[in-house]
């Protein structure tokens, strides 16, 4: 009996890869090997359920896939050991029995989680391989979402896994303070992903894997399992808040598209209104965190009906609190523009030099950026156009680089008099 | 982060490099193990090698935009040998890359200290960054 392959059987193929792998991981006690296998079996199902349907019991079915690559090898292996003194006893190689309901173990995912983004990995080990593992992507996605050949991606997953062997990790939950501890460096990863995808969504970048949604399925995971754990529900919520302008953010011809002259018809009321509740819920719980406050900034830019109704006050609020909670140029720098719409340009650039002497900023596009949009505000034009020519100049993006030009020339040609017209970067 | 390392050895007018054969194999090792090395840590983008000078042809479009070609070249002027295309965690990543690069073994074994410029890619939009 198999079900027809339709829309929704891709997202259930990938709900059920962590589960599989920590499954096959337990059995043979290899973790490395067992993600290989899965990986195996994951593309076996991706080219066969299409066509012939899906098995009554796809986690058992994948189960059984991995668990005979993982027999083959441990034979090839023990075969390659004893060619030259016995001959090859089978009956050792023990050969489990397919379980699928026995080896359900919820938690598997979790554990997936903290094991991928594991603190020995880099950032961009982890990802890929959390995206690997966790997420059920292929090589050949991954390769694809970040645009680097599949070979290149294959050999960082591989030394990802090399890592964590090496440092000893237990397939296992880790404790409650352990956990504690490590979660933040999980929500990072998840954070990272969602970042690249949201980053890249455009233009020739469309043919990639939408890396934003498959962060949000993830996110959406981990706060299922951890429904008590405030930040993991707050980052899902400022990704939905944050994704909820997507649409906007870009014009016809690729240019980047300021909030305040977003088409805000254009926001997804669903994704806000899920963030703002997520939100909601999470600030209950207590402790207010990073991802939290953040979240909170995004839902009241998503509140405002019309830039002009933009609530800055409690931005800046929010920004205050930020600071205090999570310090950095970078939150420095947005609560200068917080507190220039609050209090004027002059008030936010006096905050800017503050940052002039911040080396982890000094020289960044984006201090550059900031300060060319509030001396345009202060009507410093010919300032203005030199800052925005100096972030030009420095941003590595090219989307960036030809609004910041733009804006520039558009102050040079500006008609002689009062002008106001004016945009947040 | 993708950062392009780029090798601007060459000069017109200079042919191949008329190196000992046991200089010349230890290069090209060097080379290939370096790729290998790249690949092997999930760094390598791209690598590629170019022709020599003598290959090269500036085009410009003439009338009609048909192409017009021209031989070479000012006697001065550094060409292109080859280039890189690393995908790495950090800048100071990519410079180590480059340094490495650089101590190629030249003539007697000894490292050519070429040099490398070495530029970021320019990449999508950014992230807002709240």
């Amino acid at each position: 009996m198999t079900k027809p392959w339709d829309a929704t059987s891709e997202h259930l193929l990938r709900e059920l890869a962590p589960q599989v792998l920590g499954a096959v991981t337990r059995r043979f006690r290899d973790f490395a090997s067992a993600e290989d296998a899965v990986q195996e079996a994951m593309i076996a199902a991706f080219t066969q359920w299409p066509e012939e349907g899906i098995p009554e019991n796809p986690r058992g079915w994948l189960i059984q896939v991995a668990s005979r690559r993982m027999t083959d090898q441990l034979r090839s292996a023990i075969a390659r050991r004893e060619r030259e003194t016995t001959v090859a006893r089978e009956a050792e190689i023990m050969v489990p029995t397919v379980d699928p309901e026995s080896d359900m173990d919820p938690d598997d995912t979790l554990i997936l989680l903290f094991m991928c983004c594991h603190p020995a990995l880099t950032s961009s080990s982890a990802i890929a391989l959390t995206l690997r593992a966790v997420g059920g992507l292929t090589t050949a996605e991954i390769a694809n979402a970040f645009l680097v050949p599949e070979s290149t991606m294959a050999q960082r997953i591989s030394r990802a896994k090399q890592n964590i062997k090496a440092s000893g990790v237990p397939f296992r939950l880790p404790s409650p303070e352990e956990r504690a501890e490590r979660l933040p460096a999980v929500l990072h990863v998840l954070y990272l992903i969602f970042n690249e995808g949201y980053a890249s969504s455009i233009g020739a970048h469309l043919q990639r894997l939408d890396l934003a949604r498959e962060a949000m399925r993830l996110t959406r995971c981990m706060k299922n399992l951890l429904p008590e754990d405030a930040e993991a529900v707050g980052l899902l919520a400022l990704m939905l808040l944050t994704d909820a302008r997507r649409a906007a953010r870009i014009g016809p011809n690729e240019e980047l598209i300021p909030m305040d002259k977003q088409d805000r018809a254009l926001w997804d009321r669903a994704e806000i209104s899920e963030g703002i509740e997520l939100l909601t819920a999470a600030l209950s719980k207590g402790a207010v965190g990073l991802y939290q406050l953040q979240a909170a900034i995004a839902a009241v830019h998503d509140e405002a009906a019309r830039a002009e109704d933009t609530d800055w006050p409690q931005i800046l609020a929010l920004y205050e609190l930020l600071k205090r909670v999570s310090p950095g140029p970078m939150v420095t720098l947005n609560h200068a523009i917080a507190a220039a719409m609050v209090h004027g340009p002059s008030k936010g650039l006096e905050l800017l030099t503050a940052l002039d002497t911040d080396s982890r900023l000094a020289s960044h596009y984006r201090l550059d950026a900031v300060r060319a949009h509030l001396l345009e505000l202060a009507g410093d034009y010919e300032k203005a156009i030199k800052h925005y020519r100096s972030a030009a100049a420095r941003t590595t993006s090219i989307p960036e680089r030809n609004y910041l030009m733009t804006q520039a020339a558009r102050l040079e040609e500006r008609p002689r008099g009062p002008d106001r017209n004016t945009t947040v970067p | 982060m993708k950062y392009i390392l780029m090798m601007n050895t060459m000069k017109a007018g200079h042919g191949v490099p008329e190196w000992p054969k046991k200089d010349l194999q230890a290069h090209i090792a060097f080379m290939i193990g370096l790729n290998k090395e790249l690949h092997e840590r999930g760094e390598l983008v791209l690598a590629e090698g170019l022709s020599f000078p003598d290959q090269a042809k500036l085009v410009r479009a003439g009338k009609n935009g048909l192409p017009v070609t021209d031989g070479v070249f000012p006697e001065s002027k550094e060409f292109l040998a080859g280039f890189w295309i690393v995908d790495v965690d950090n800048p100071e990543r990519a410079y180590a890359i480059a340094a490495k690069v650089s101590a190629a073994p030249g003539p007697g074994g000894a490292p050519l200290n070429m040099p490398i410029e070495v530029r970021p890619i320019m990449s999508g939009p950014p992230t807002e960054m709240l």
